[in-house]
């Protein structure tokens, strides 16, 4: 499904992401962990075209999509959900989905706004209210919603778990494991070992723009030398 | 009574005529953040075209409506081509920047208007069907205007209709909020950008074309109108099209009333009324803060004490200006005389948009302080030129205490505006208050003393006093102020926060620049000898930016490299050629398209590279 190799990516002089290499198979959840300013938004952004990777290549479906535009990107299937959640504060949350809906994708259901409700109840009780009006779990579920709306073969959520209540994360959890059922591919980053352990297959590892480990995710559960290595603070 | 009635109506058509050019030029801004100069160039364009079609196509409702449809249309098509060729390519240049690119379009249209159209002013045939006049509540009043006061709602409630209830309209809000993430979400922003222009262009030639019958289409009307638009829209707030609708009809009533009620200062009113609401309400009637979360610029560079190379290079230029003049004749010491007076005005409004990082529309009001400041007081108290050079910066400076407490509070393009909008006002009040300034005729005799007669003479001494006051304004963005100032500029928050009161530090820095422009207008009144309301037009404000942003905000040779080029190129073009304007424009937009940086910036990164 997606396959980078060699990725690099830089802010201005700054070299983020010194040669990235990791492949998410179709159906996959794919933990993207590390601590803070490893490189995991970045590669996120470098992936989906926000930022323009210097070199490397990113395959999707076969396809190398690496220097191409964002809409492009997203329009062959890539949904991205940032970690800002970017949210348009002053359109309701029926218009934000709106922005986000493209046309059905082969061999998929198509999403509407009442499979979103379906997927997250509390949204369907606030169709007209602005997206600034509304909580930051709120705000979260609709930022993926609307990335959903798409149709995205492979979704990249950016720290969906950040500045959540417990009870909020768990539902989360609940909602990609929904995903994956439906066949869809996930790339996730995440800080929240505990959260990214519930919904994730196999796990990478970032630390100063490379990956160091990866592996199943039972197995880093179990190398605590390797968590105390990348990941603990 | 009956006169208030027609007053109060005519008002109302008027507002819809001024709401259909500002909805065009809203639009464009919120989603664009492009502040369009040329909008009342399609403005004009609307008429110009309109007049032809309606005139060549059968007479008739089809022939005319037909006519005014087609002529939106076309102006439509010639908005999609200018954002797709210039515009497209400068979304990421800082906003002056884009500014300067639109302004070179209004040049290149005045000029081929020029040529198709001819100078003369050219008047419609009246609206098939909507000839006569009808009675309204007991008075005559004529039908067009009616119909004209009917548009403005409908095409209000059309918009809301299509940015409310329509996918694309969404996509627009949308995109108005958060370019990168609708980009994101799979929709090419670039051609919803270009649709988004066609739509403000349509409407800005529909509100052109409808004019035809109602007035004559003339070679002024895209600068008269652009300003009224500024104007309506930032009252209004950028962006809001319901708050365009309100600034529209509070100033146009206001300006069918103010005839009656202050007939001398009609044309301060609707700038009074601007810089008030700014004061009160510094986002306009509806607007709301822009939202800066993603629209982090790149951090600017510092100011480099000039390299070896451009040291010697300033030295050589100076020592030429001292050497040469002598050999010179009059005419050529007139053209030294102006660019050594643009060199200072030029720095002194650098001063405020480079290391203060507020850009004014409106410094050529302290360029005109200074210039009455002098004249007025050889006018009235026969004041020998040493005096009038005195009170010329200490005139200017008072205005820039005024004006700059306000606008110093503001930012972005608000701010701009504020500056226009005082500027707008010192002008109307040379312009409109005889008694005191001579009006339109302006103040005659204000010669140099005995001393300074000779064109030689008086260039040295303008020389001497622009050189001196650019030394002392670099002078000050070296000195631990302009550190503060530029902090201010980069961070305010932080800056506030180690105990800097940006606030005062800005005013300052604009009352300098003020005063230093006085200086600059002082020696430009007793080197024309003369005095007039155009010294603080927005043109005058306008050839400011002009040698600024040609010569490159970021450095502080910049403004020194571009006066000199500016008012070199305007001098020759205009000797040149009649159609001075095509050419500048043209130059204008090849600059802003290859040298982003401005002519210092290219010339410093060839440094760079040897």
């Amino acid at each position: 499904m997606l396959d980078v190799t060699d990725l690099h990516a830089h802010y201005g002089r700054a070299h983020i992401l010194q040669g990235v290499t990791l492949r998410a198979g179709e159906g996959e959840v794919l933990a993207l962990l590390g601590r803070n300013g490893a490189g995991k938004s970045t590669t996120m952004k470098s992936i989906m075209g926000l930022l323009r990777p210097t070199s490397g290549a990113v395959r999707f479906r076969g396809e190398d999509i690496a220097g191409r535009e964002p809409f492009e990107i997203a329009r062959r299937g890539i949904g991205y959900v940032p970690e800002e959640r970017r949210i348009f504060t002053e359109l309701s949350v029926l218009e934000n989905l709106e922005v986000g809906r493209m046309p059905a994708r082969e061999g998929l259901a198509p999403w509407t706004a009442e499979r979103v409700f379906a997927l997250f109840p509390s949204l369907g009780a606030m169709r007209k209210r602005p997206g600034g009006r509304m909580s930051g779990g709120e705000q979260q579920m609709l930022t993926i919603g609307r990335t959903l709306m798409g149709n995205p073969r492979l979704i990249l959520l950016d720290e969906p778990s950040e500045g959540l209540a417990p009870v909020i994360i768990e539902r989360m959890a609940e909602a990609i494991l929904a995903l994956k059922r439906e066949g869809l591919t996930v790339l996730l980053s995440e800080q929240n070992l505990h959260f990214a352990r519930l919904v994730s297959d196999r796990a990478c590892v970032l630390e100063k723009g490379a990956i160091r480990w990866e592996g199943r995710m039972e197995a880093l559960m179990a190398d605590e030398a390797a968590r105390a290595q990348y990941l603990t603070v | 009574m009956e006169n208030l009635l027609v007053q109060g109506l005519s008002g109302l058509a008027t507002a819809s005529s001024l709401f259909l050019v500002a909805s065009g030029l809203t639009v464009i801004f919120g989603v664009t953040r492009i502040v369009n100069f040329a909008h009342g160039s399609l403005y004009m364009l609307g008429a110009y075209l309109s007049w032809t079609l309606v005139t060549q196509l059968p007479r008739g409702h089809l022939g005319f409506w037909g006519g005014v449809a087609l002529a939106a249309l076309i102006v439509g098509v010639v908005g999609v081509l200018i954002e797709v060729l210039l515009l497209r390519r400068i979304y990421k240049a800082p906003e002056l920047f884009q500014l300067l690119a639109t302004f070179g379009v209004v040049l290149i249209v005045q000029d081929v208007a020029l040529l198709i159209w001819g100078p003369q002013d050219l008047l419609g045939p009246r609206a098939p069907g909507l000839r006569g006049a009808t009675m309204v509540l007991g008075v005559r009043f004529p039908l067009y205007e009616l119909f004209l006061i009917a548009v403005g709602p409908v095409v209000l409630a059309l918009l809301w209709l299509l940015f409310n209830r329509t996918r694309w309209g969404t996509l627009v809000r949308a995109a108005t909020a958060d370019r990168e993430m609708v980009g994101a979400l799979g929709v090419n922003q670039r051609a919803l950008f270009t649709t988004v222009f066609f739509l403000g262009s349509v409407l800005a030639g529909l509100g052109g074309a409808l004019q035809i019958p109602r007035e004559s289409v003339n070679l002024q009307m895209d600068l008269v109108v652009i300003v009224e638009a500024f104007v309506v829209v930032v009252v209004g707030g950028l962006g809001s099209l319901p708050g365009a609708f309100l600034a529209a009809l509070l100033i146009g009533e206001l300006q069918a009333f103010g005839i009656l009620i202050f007939p001398r200062i009609t044309l301060v009113l609707a700038f009074l009324v601007m810089a008030v609401v700014l004061v009160i309400r510094p986002h306009g009637l509806l607007g709301r803060a822009p939202s800066t979360a993603h629209a982090a610029a790149a951090p600017e560079p510092p100011y480099l004490p000039a390299s070896p190379w451009r040291r010697w290079a300033g030295l050589g230029l100076l020592l030429l200006a001292v050497i040469v003049p002598p050999f010179l004749g009059d005419y050529a010491l007139i053209v030294f005389t102006e660019i050594a007076i643009m060199m200072l005005f030029a720095a002194s409004l650098h001063f405020i948009m480079g290391p203060g990082g507020m850009a004014s529309f409106g410094h050529a009001a302290y360029f005109g302080f200074g210039a009455y400041g002098a004249a007025l007081l050889v006018r009235h108290f026969a004041a020998p030129m040493e005096l009038g050079l005195l009170a010329a910066p200490f005139m200017a400076g008072l205005g820039g205490l005024v004006f700059g407490f306000f606008c110093v509070r503001l930012s972005g393009v608000y701010a701009a505006m504020l500056t226009l909008a005082f500027a707008q006002i010192a002008w109307s009040t040379a312009f409109q208050w005889v008694e005191m300034t001579g009006g339109d005729n302006g103040i005659l005799g204000v010669w140099p003393s005995a001393w300074a007669q000779s064109k030689l003479v008086f260039y040295y001494l303008s020389l001497a006093l622009c050189v001196g006051a650019v030394m002392l304004l670099r002078r000050a963005i070296f000195a631990p102020f302009g550190y503060a100032l530029r902090a201010g500029r980069d961070s305010p928050l932080r800056a506030e926060a180690i105990g800097m009161d940006g606030f005062r530090i800005r005013w300052f820095a604009f009352i300098l620049a003020a005063v230093a422009a006085g200086i600059a207008g002082g020696l430009f009144a007793y080197s024309k000898g003369s005095v007039f309301p155009t010294y603080m037009s927005i043109s005058r404000s306008v050839d400011g930016l002009l040698m600024v942003l040609l010569g490159g905000v970021k450095t502080v040779s910049g403004p020194i490299a571009g006066a000199l080029a500016y008012t070199w190129l305007h001098e020759q073009l205009m000797r040149a050629f009649d159609l001075w304007r095509l050419f500048l424009g043209i130059i204008i937009l090849a600059l802003v398209l290859f040298f982003p940086q401005g002519l210092a910036g290219a010339l410093g990164r060839r440094e760079g590279r040897s």
